[in-house]
């Protein structure tokens, strides 16, 4: 695979009249990787989109593609190719004609542009559907066609403004492995935006989360779920239980926080912050609820949650327990359905255990809405 | 009865859905379909004086179609050069007329389409509001602007560009410009109704594969205006070939309009045969002349309605 061309924002800003919607986005992307910016609607992530393929100039700071610094460039003369949103291809032009678009553009003639349509019509799995309109296809395969009209203009940067938004869950999930596999095989770079923590956690390389204009964490999913680094990053992607309260004692890696609700709890200091977190500061802690398991009764300890059951609910691979959290909110807890009996504990009082390690905890901050 | 009647009788009741369509039918059929038919009829038919018509005398004719072609008989002319020469020169023009208000109308309904904001209401405004204003008013509004003593002779020659006053009237720029603008609207709002649907993202992504402007709209922005482009030029055509305040106001003393034919043999010369002859061919001619385009562009007649 060749090594692919790199994007760098540098001290990006930017603004729309007093509205800020990039504050000082830094961002290395390496040539090849499937990038994703993941955030709430309004974060800001599409607006660094459009400023990486030139329909918008930022306000401060620099686009670098490849190196070259992008300003003053038009979208037109850019080497990324754009997939919207609702795919915008051309209704009223054949599909091997809004694949090989871009090739009319650079005038190459109706044959040459008829045997690439066809080469990428093999590629995307749709062979000998050129003749038709976009309207004649799924929704599924107009996506494909989407990829395919991007990937003619041999982009060195693919952005994909959430293209699978519009299509139903199986289809979706479908094309998250499609994609990962398209980038794989052209080897280029891809910048992913989504609001969905699934797309992102599934096909990046690399996940910047965003939050109002602010990117709060740039890492591999596998590092953002595990390991994150603000309130926002830990609530935003996958469910997380949360407890506040303040920094008892810090001990190396590990913490002791005094929660509000449920007592004296331990631990583990999230990586960004090791070092940071001072004794009596605010701090939140985050258990996912997978990692809880039901301990024997009358256990206590500073890694026990007490608390009362408000309702349970059977989903097939797990059982869910709802027991009652922090300001309204209800704590969750997965408990894997191995096949094990279980018994209804609605209404009653149970105890949790967890591991330190699965439980993280970082400065006090904003949360994810719901 | 067909089943989009029965639908429409069952939606709307009995009483009303039959009152809404003996409406509909008596528009086109009372109104336009039987006085067209009329003045086929009377076209076909020798002029004669009241007491003859019904008479042994009155027998269809070609006389009057003859007499646009070939003139009066015996007029020592091979062809009637004069009326045809008008006939021609006013289809030429109403092209005229409908392609410069294209080529006028196209950017500003693009423009008007394409932005956001309250801007936009205050331009489609003052669009608008000439239109309040009656076609004869706006006439001779245009006559007193480019009259001989008009604002803008003044203005040229006032300003050095001009030595004499130049002649708009006798030169027809007045009757064009008075043409062009009293149609601007029905070519801008079919365009602008039709881009205005276009998504954005659809330009967007063109540009972003690297189409210059002019690529971005033969491409992608006139081919799906196509509809709105049609019923445009066709309303303004075939307005204009028919228009007849315009031409009598603006027009210069050598410049008639095949209307103010019409006109003449309708109101001065009492030939009702002969006027409705020259109608119906002025009619069937520009019909023609729209159906021809049409195929030539590819469009349908289901897109004009768009």
């Amino acid at each position: 695979m060749s090594a692919g061309v790199g994007v760098d924002l540098e001290n990006l800003w930017i603004r729309f009249g007093d509205f800020v919607a990039v504050r000082d986005a830094n961002v290395n992307i390496n040539g090849g990787d499937f990038f994703s910016f993941l955030g709430p609607s309004g974060c800001g992530k599409t607006t660094i989109l459009r400023a990486v393929s030139g329909f918008l100039e930022p306000s401060d700071g620099r686009v670098l593609i490849g190196g070259n610094n992008m300003k003053g460039i038009g979208p037109n003369k850019r080497p990324t190719a754009l997939i919207f949103q609702n795919l915008a291809l051309f209704p009223l032009m054949k599909i091997w004609e809004n694949i090989t678009f871009s090739m009319e553009i650079r005038g190459a003639s109706a044959k040459e542009r008829r045997k690439r349509a066809d080469e990428l019509l093999d590629m995307i799995a749709l062979p000998g559907q050129g003749d038709k309109l976009p309207s004649e296809l799924s929704g599924g395969q107009r996506q494909r066609v989407a990829i395919a009209r991007a990937l003619c203009a041999e982009p060195d940067v693919l952005l994909l403004d959430e293209p699978l938004s519009a299509l139903d869950l199986k289809l979706r999930q479908h094309m998250r492995t499609e994609l990962r596999e398209i980038q794989q095989r052209v080897g280029i770079t891809f910048i992913y935006i989504t609001h969905d923590q699934g797309e992102a956690l599934t096909m990046s390389d690399n996940i910047a989360v965003m939050k109002a204009g602010v990117i709060d964490q740039i890492a591999d999913g596998k590092t953002i779920y595990n390991d994150p680094s603000t309130a926002f990053a830990a609530s935003f992607v996958g469910e997380n239980n949360v407890f506040r309260g303040k920094v008892k004692r810090v001990m190396g890696n590990e913490a002791l926080i005094e929660t509000n609700r449920s007592g004296d709890l331990v631990a583990r200091i999230s990586s960004a912050n090791q070092g940071r977190m001072k004794e009596g500061e605010d701090a939140m802690m985050f258990i996912r609820p997978e990692a809880f398991t039901l301990a024997p009764e009358g256990a206590s300890g500073d890694h026990f949650v007490t608390a009362k059951v408000n309702h349970e609910e059977f989903e097939g691979n797990a059982f869910n327990i709802f027991m009652e959290g922090e300001g309204g909110k209800e704590l969750k807890v997965s408990i894997p359905n191995l096949g094990q009996s279980f018994e209804d504990h609605t209404g009653q009082n149970i105890t949790l255990e967890y591991e330190t390690n699965n439980a993280v905890c970082v400065p006090a901050g904003e949360l994810a809405a719901e | 009865m067909p089943r989009f009647l029965k639908e429409f009788f069952t939606r709307n009741g009995v009483g009303i859905g039959s009152l809404m369509l003996g409406l509909v039918l008596f528009w086109t059929i009372g109104l336009i379909i039987l006085p067209q038919l009329s003045m086929l009829d009377f076209s076909f038919r020798p002029n004669l004086p009241p007491p003859e018509v019904g008479g042994p005398k009155d027998v269809y004719t070609l006389e009057n179609y003859k007499y646009l072609i070939f003139g009066p008989e015996g007029g020592g002319q091979a062809f009637n050069a004069v009326d045809l020469k008008v006939f021609f020169r006013t289809l030429v023009a109403a092209v005229c007329v409908t392609v410069f208000n294209l080529i006028l109308c196209y950017p500003i309904a693009y423009y008007l389409a394409q932005s956001k904001g309250n801007h936009i209401r205050i331009f489609a405004l003052m669009l608008i509001i000439p239109y309040w204003i009656n076609e004869i008013l706006r006439a001779f509004a245009l006559r007193i602007i480019f009259g001989e003593t008009g604002v803008l002779n003044t203005l040229l020659v006032g300003s050095g560009v001009f030595d004499t006053p130049f002649d708009f009237i006798r030169n027809d720029i007045a009757l064009y410009a008075g043409l062009g603008y009293a149609y601007i609207l029905l070519m801008i709002f079919p365009i602008y109704n039709v881009i205005e649907s276009l998504d954005r993202n659809q330009i967007e992504a063109a540009r972003d594969m690297g189409a210059s402007w002019p690529m971005i709209h033969r491409r992608v922005v006139i081919p799906y205006a196509k509809p709105g482009i049609s019923s445009g030029c066709t309303m303004v055509f075939m307005l204009s070939a028919g228009a007849l305040a315009a031409p009598q106001i603006l027009g210069g003393p050598s410049s008639l309009w095949f209307t103010q034919l019409i006109y003449q043999q309708f109101n001065d010369n009492s030939d009702w045969p002969q006027g409705a002859a020259y109608a119906v061919v002025l009619l069937v001619t520009c019909i023609l002349l729209v159906l021809a385009i049409m195929r030539l562009f590819k469009v349908n007649m289901g897109d004009i309605g768009k």
